[in-house]
């Protein structure tokens, strides 16, 4: 070879030490961080010890927050909300969870499509479906048997604590389904075929081997779920206060409403902040033991369990609880969404596209509360995407001591329930200067802050997965950082990256519980619209707005399997 | 003028000392190999000299320049160095072409004096066929290939090479080697290659530095390093060996140093039995216990001589052939 190189080869004039610019970006993520997780959460603790105008320290809103019996309560009803939506929840999904993963159940593709279908359901769209279905009287549930029976009244009644359970179990399994998947996927058939080789049978060997091994995953899903349900703001406020009692975050709301009285409602969301600390902790301790560590090597061969004639018994289960969460629940929003009148039920003449041609084209703004509500999650996955991202890189590759700190603060806000941080949001920048209340800013860092979670997990994942030497070897040949970045690490993990961005923007642009605190006049998301549209009970306009929402993920769900497998929503770091 | 100088390195992990007064010079075209069993610091001080971590004592100069000292390090990409990595990191998303060209992409040359150099170097490499094919398509030869080519055509002040043999399969791996030495001789670049297999070090380098716990145990071409170990690690290291307890000393005797024969030799015998054999295509392996003696000596024939285990033999030993090592 020539020797013209030399006059090509990076210089190696440069200075030792210097400024590196990862200092920077350090301090920039920091600032962010502060910004985003750790101010509100601040303001949230020092504002409930704050009076109302002259911000003195103050005991006051505790005892206000407490001082009746019915505000005391509501954090027990949300409790027992909890407890029982997590364990139905459980009923719901663990058979199903089992059938899918490990046995020869027909129809398993079709069922964890249910499974998604029921996942990718807003709350609040499952709850408005519910009160067609089984509201006193004019529910079809209660028609239908009223028909049958030619009894006077129907049995079912939706406005009730137990109704609002069921409501909440029918959209939270998923959860609960996501998690023991994910453990069951990791016993191997040869621990199955120990039991068996011993004399134990199919039922036996699930009942003591593997049921046992998924456990923790199925208690770590449990929780999450009873979180879940005690978090929800949109059902409860749909259900429970038609029904006459409070949780939480209706009662939340209702220190909110007029005049806001945001000390308060600080002093009264530290339970709910408490309890989900403490459950995340012991979710994590659970799902991290020892015991559960044989789970995490190499599953082994996996051979689906021979069920017999049960087969159809396990998957007529499924297609019961698939009825109950997606095929009535969309049948009576379709059919809602396309009538006159939805009480008239089934007919001709009642059919119109009429409302959907008024939620899009004529409402004042409905059709921009769409816009707002992609807009929104849009920005808020990417700059969450960014984020997080710049965190997993530095602390993947250790580039700056105490890195850890960083991953932190980013998965931080998972114990954050969705109102209280809105509560902490308002308290943190509606004030002067920054005065963003009602700001699309506002939203837009609050929808940041809340998905931080799901960003960091698939983000920490990515960046583990590129092999350091990689980037070790563009800068050998005398390529910087940065162009290792752009030029090797970005696309290699194009594909996961767009996972993770869809793994925020598609929850983000469901988001209620923060949104409803938060938003102003002209920031009206999708998810309000259809709460205001419940509470003036426009059920039809209600129901061609939330399939809309519906038919516009179908796209984004398309991508994200095309790039990322079938089940890229149901695996354990979407939730 | 020593083309690249590591003065008294260290690297310690509190307590821990990975890498110990580790001092090397490399004359301008020299190709050393840093050998020892896994653990040693042979990686360590490799990453030290590539830039990726500052030694916590010493320096590392090239041509005089100081790169790293733990004062500060020049990084990796200021060095005008090129690395081949044990993983090979060649970059799934780029072809072959690609791959290769990153250097001299980086370094800014002319697109047509790139195209010129990277079909060159493939040649070389015997890979111009796949310049278009993607990293996924090839076999793991190909890929070492690759790896060799994208390190040398931007001729590198010193090329680093990381136990880039270490995923190969048992024959593609003697070929790789000569491979690699074939390069360098055409190529004259500096060069530092990190093994823990003697015999990669040995076909491929002018010089070994043997290390163990992470200091150095002997510098010095292979044939002085075989043939003249200075202590009982680089003897056992390098080689089979048998260590002879004689005069408060240790001693290194090499299985082919002794003779072995059924009748009694003219000198220097000594009388032993066979107690064990194993062949092995190219020699018989005998272990022969001297009469009187506990532990029994290794002995290495061509693979004619026969002998029984139980047999009555006679050990022929060269006096010269002993060297003798420290503890």
């Amino acid at each position: 070879m020539t020797a013209v190189a030399q006059d090509y080869s990076p210089t190696r004039r440069a200075r030792i030490g210097g400024w590196d610019s990862t200092w920077l970006l350090w301090i920039a993520i920091i600032a962010v961080l502060l910004f985003l997780v750790v101010s509100p959460f601040v303001h949230l603790v020092v504002t409930s010890f704050q009076a109302e105008r002259t911000g003195a320290f103050t005991f006051q809103n505790y005892a206000t927050a407490y001082g009746r019996a019915r505000y005391v309560d509501a954090l027990f009803n949300s409790l027992q909300l909890g407890a029982g939506a997590a364990l139905l929840a459980g009923v719901l999904a663990v058979p199903l969870a089992w059938g899918c993963s490990r046995t020869n159940m027909p129809g398993r593709g079709f069922v964890r499509m249910l499974v998604l279908a029921t996942f990718i359901t807003p709350p609040y769209t499952g709850a408005v479906a519910w009160i067609l279905l089984a509201g006193p009287n004019a529910g079809w549930l209660n028609r239908i048997f009223m028909m049958l029976t030619g009894a006077e009244a129907g049995p079912f009644n939706i406005y009730s604590f137990p109704g609002l359970v069921v409501v909440i179990a029918l959209y939270s399994f998923p959860y609960i389904f996501i998690f023991t998947s994910a453990a069951l996927e990791l016993v191997s058939s040869e621990m199955e075929d120990a039991a068996n080789i011993l004399g134990a049978g199919a039922w036996r060997t699930m009942r003591k081997v593997t049921l046992p091994l998924a456990i923790p995953a199925i208690l770590g899903g449990l929780i999450i779920c009873f979180l879940e349900a005690i978090a929800l703001f949109a059902s409860p406020a749909m259900i429970a206060i038609p029904a006459r009692f409070n949780v939480v975050t209706t009662q939340l709301f209702q220190f909110f409403g007029n005049p806001v009285r945001v000390e308060v409602a600080a002093a009264y969301a530290m339970p709910l902040l408490g309890v989900t600390v403490l459950l995340v902790l012991v979710q994590r301790l659970l799902t991290h033991r020892k015991s559960f560590a044989t789970l995490t090597g190499k599953g082994g061969e996996r051979r689906p369990i021979d069920l017999g004639a049960g087969r159809w018994a396990m998957f007529g289960y499924a297609m019961l609880v698939a009825s109950l969460s997606v095929f009535l629940p969309y049948i009576f929003l379709i059919q809602a969404a396309f009538s006159k009148a939805w009480g008239r039920g089934f007919s001709l003449e009642n059919i119109t596209f009429r409302n959907f041609h008024f939620v899009l084209f004529e409402h004042a703004t409905a059709a921009q509360s769409v816009w707002n509500s992609f807009l929104y999650a849009g920005v808020a996955a990417t700059a969450g995407v960014i984020i997080t991202l710049g965190v997993a890189y530095i602390v993947a590759r250790r580039l700056v001591p105490f890195g850890g700190i960083l991953a932190f603060l980013c998965v931080a806000p998972f114990v954050i329930p969705g109102v209280v941080l809105a509560i902490g949001f308002y308290a943190a920048y509606a004030p002067p200067p920054l005065a963003l209340y009602g700001t699309a800013t506002i939203l837009i860092l609050a929808f940041t802050t809340r998905f931080l979670p799901i960003g960091y997990v698939n983000a920490s994942a990515a960046i583990r997965s590129v092999n350091p030497e990689m980037e070790e070897a563009v800068r050998v040949l005398g390529g910087s950082r940065l162009t290792a970045l752009r030029r090797v690490v970005a696309p290699l993990l194009k594909r996961n990256l767009l996972g993770a961005w869809l793994l925020i923007f598609i929850p983000a642009t469901r988001e209620l519980s923060s949104a409803i605190f938060l938003y102003g006049p002209g920031t009206k998301v999708v998810s309000v619209m259809i709460f205001d549209m419940s509470e003036e009970g426009n059920f039809e306009y209600l129901a061609a707005l939330a399939l809309i929402l519906q038919v516009l993920t179908l796209p984004l769900l398309y991508i994200g399997q095309r790039a990322l497998g079938r089940d890229f929503m149901l695996r354990r770091n979407a939730t | 003028m020593s083309k690249l100088v590591l003065k008294n390195i260290g690297k310690s992990y509190g307590d821990f000392d990975a890498v110990k007064d580790f001092s090397l010079e490399l004359a301008k075209g020299e190709f050393v190999s840093l050998l020892g069993p896994s653990g040693c610091g042979k990686t360590t001080t490799l990453r030290m000299i590539a830039g990726f971590m500052p030694p916590t004592s010493g320096t590392i100069e090239i041509d005089g320049q100081v790169l790293s000292s733990p004062a500060g390090v020049v990084p990796p990409e200021k060095r005008g160095m090129s690395m081949i990595f044990q993983s090979y990191a060649i970059w799934p998303n780029m072809t072959v072409g690609q791959n290769v060209g990153f250097g001299l992409e980086v370094r800014k040359l002319p697109r047509a004096e790139i195209e010129r150099r990277v079909d060159r170097i493939l040649e070389v490499v015997q890979l111009s066929p796949l310049k278009g094919r993607y990293p996924a398509e090839l076999s793991g030869g190909q890929q070492q290939r690759v790896a060799l080519a994208r390190a040398i055509v931007v001729e590198p002040e010193v090329l680093l090479l990381d136990e880039p043999l270490s995923n190969l399969d048992a024959n593609l791996r003697e070929e790789m080697r000569f491979e690699i030495r074939r390069l360098h001789d055409e190529f004259k670049i500096t060069t530092v290659y990190v093994t823990h297999d003697q015999s990669e070090a040995m076909v491929t380098s002018d010089r070994i530095v043997v290390m163990n716990k992470g200091r150095i145990e002997q510098i010095d071409p292979p044939h002085i390093l075989y043939g003249k170990p200075k202590s009982r690690f680089v003897a056992g290291f390098i080689g089979r060996t048998n260590f002879v307890e004689r005069d408060g000393g240790t001693y290194s005797l090499r299985p082919q140093a002794i003779g072995l024969s059924a009748v009694r030799p003219a000198a220097n015998a000594v009388e032993a039995d066979v107690v064990g054999r194993s062949y092995l295509g190219e020699y018989w392996d005998y272990l022969a216990k001297p009469l009187g003696e506990t532990k029994p000596l290794r002995v290495s024939t061509g693979p004619n001589s026969l002998f029984d285990v139980g047999q009555r033999v006679w050990l022929e030993i060269d006096p010269a052939a002993m060297v003798r090592v420290e503890q």
